[in-house]
């Protein structure tokens, strides 16, 4: 946590959740929990954010948005599924309309449970999100890095 | 006549955390019409009658919507005793009360935040929020739940709020009424607040009526509309009077929600004052259900409808429910016509949008 050098940025998308997690969500964010003392910040363009946060199943007509929001966001990248919905559809799994869980069309890092998942259970799951952000930057960077030398000498 | 064209709304946006779609064609900086498309949130919940017993679903029904969770399965369990013929205890009527208002209490609050940060005041957003963890600490201490507390069974409740846990309630009632008397002066007295609400999105008493509007949103043109005097609950013992406004624009709306967050403290007072002492919480229901019933509840966003019919199985033939939102959405439509581009994101809000209970 001590050598975060940016400070990573939350995308928050509800999938076919009943929205008792995205208020959850909020609620995190809000000061009685503040997860942004974590250094994170909620923002509204995928084209800004490092991670990512569903709530809620998959269903036919979503998934071309989620996939389409996940694409959007520049690597390295970390989603999170909130919810026992977005976790494997939940009580909704049976429903004709839904597809499963949010791995059913991104891959999923972090999974927290709860229905609705507790404020504390989905900042737990954003403080390892960012550990896990962290780490891939660092192998994004020596990527980078390698690959840069090898053009060099080319 | 300037120039058309289409502009995309949601279904991710930041002023709205949930998905839906509009298309707003625009001339100019005008919104000429508004034409929605829905879906990315239907999961098919009715359709569960068939693999859920009336009992288990219940719980089903209570995660239509997070929000407004107790009020859907306390519909639900109602209109599903009206079918059983059976009679609640006078305490459980009286228990599902006081949740239903601590639940319309902290919906209101949440809409309040987030019409704050929809104009761009983010500190009074968080003081709505910081209010409304009060009322959730409330559900939590009663029921064991923040947002989704399954405490409704058909036949009554399974759960009693005993006598200290009733004087922490209204204890904490006067801490935020107190505290909501200061945040209501931002939003009532405000000069930048009223001149960026104060008539926009009119609609008129004739069209909300028209239109089939439900709940603050009629309420707010004038329509003196509330499903709680149909007596279901407790409410017949109550004493109340329908908050209604006659302006019709956006102020009016954020005035009637206000003003409901006062009755509902009033509301919940009168309850625990008036609150039987029995030991008995539910009546036993035996055997299969055989019937239907058409329920209506006023919710926090209004009237919601729910239609059961069985035939003396387990599983239900059919489960129905309108939610409010449905209800509301061509009033929506009607209302962005003509209105400025900037004061789509705010006017979406006004109708206090959940769509996760329209879309089911």
């Amino acid at each position: 946590m001590a050598n975060v050098k940016r400070s990573p940025w939350l995308l928050h998308y509800d999938g076919s959740s009943c929205n008792g997690c995205d208020i959850e969500v909020l609620a995190s964010l809000t000061p009685v929990y503040d997860a942004e003392r974590f250094g994170v910040i909620n923002t509204g363009d995928p084209m800004q954010a490092d991670i990512f946060l569903i709530t809620g199943g998959v269903n036919t007509q979503n998934a071309k948005t989620v996939k389409q929001l996940y694409d959007q966001m520049p690597r390295p990248k970390v989603v999170v599924a909130v919810g026992v919905c977005a976790c494997t559809g939940g009580v909704f799994k049976d429903c004709y309309n839904i597809l499963g869980g949010a791995d059913t069309v991104i891959p999923v890092d972090i999974y927290v449970p709860g229905c609705a998942a507790r404020p504390q259970a989905i900042i737990d799951g954003i403080v390892q999100a960012v550990e896990l952000f962290e780490k891939r930057s660092k192998e994004h960077d020596e990527k980078v890095r390698s690959q840069k030398k090898g053009s060099e000498v080319a | 006549m300037g120039k058309r064209s289409v502009i995309p709304f949601g279904p991710q946006h930041p002023v709205l955390p949930e998905p839906i779609h509009i298309d707003l064609v625009i001339e100019d900086e005008k919104v000429v019409e508004a034409i929605p498309s829905v879906g990315f949130i239907h999961r098919g919940l009715e359709s569960l009658v068939d693999k859920r017993d009336y009992n288990q679903m219940t719980y089903v029904v209570e995660r239509t919507c997070g929000i407004c969770s107790f009020q859907h399965g306390m519909g639900y369990c109602e209109a599903m005793e009206h079918v059983f013929g059976v009679d609640v205890p006078a305490r459980a009527k009286y228990l599902r009360t006081i949740w239903a208002e601590l639940g319309r209490m902290h919906s209101h609050l949440l809409w309040l935040g987030l019409l704050a940060d929809g104009f761009g005041y983010e500190n009074l957003f968080y003081q709505c929020w910081r209010v409304r963890e009060k009322v959730l600490d409330m559900q939590e201490m009663t029921s064991g739940g923040r947002l989704i507390f399954s405490v409704n069974k058909v036949g009554g409740v399974i759960k009693d709020i005993e006598k200290e846990k009733l004087d922490i309630i209204l204890k904490t009632m006067d801490e935020v009424e107190e505290e909501l008397t200061v945040i209501k002066d931002t939003f009532l007295l405000d000069y930048s607040v009223q001149s960026r609400l104060q008539g926009v999105g009119i609609v008129t008493k004739e069209q909300a009526h028209d239109l089939g509007c439900a709940g603050p949103f009629a309420r707010a043109s004038g329509i003196r509309t509330d499903m709680r005097k149909l007596g279901y609950a407790a409410y017949p013992d109550l004493d109340f009077e329908p908050i209604i406004s006659a302006t019709g624009d956006s102020y009016a709306r954020c005035y009637c929600r206000i003003m409901e967050i006062f009755q509902s403290i009033d509301l919940i007072r009168q309850a625990i004052g008036k609150i039987p002492n029995e030991t008995d919480l539910f009546t036993p229901v035996k055997g299969n259900p055989d019937g239907e019933y058409f329920m209506r509840v006023e919710q926090p966003r209004g009237e919601a409808v729910y239609y059961v019919k069985a035939s003396g199985k387990q599983y239900l033939d059919r489960f129905r429910v309108r939610t409010p939102t449905f209800a509301n959405l061509p009033g929506l439509c009607e209302m962005l016509k003509n209105t400025q581009l900037s004061d789509v994101g705010l006017l979406v809000l006004t109708i206090d949008p959940c769509i996760s209970c329209t879309e089911r």
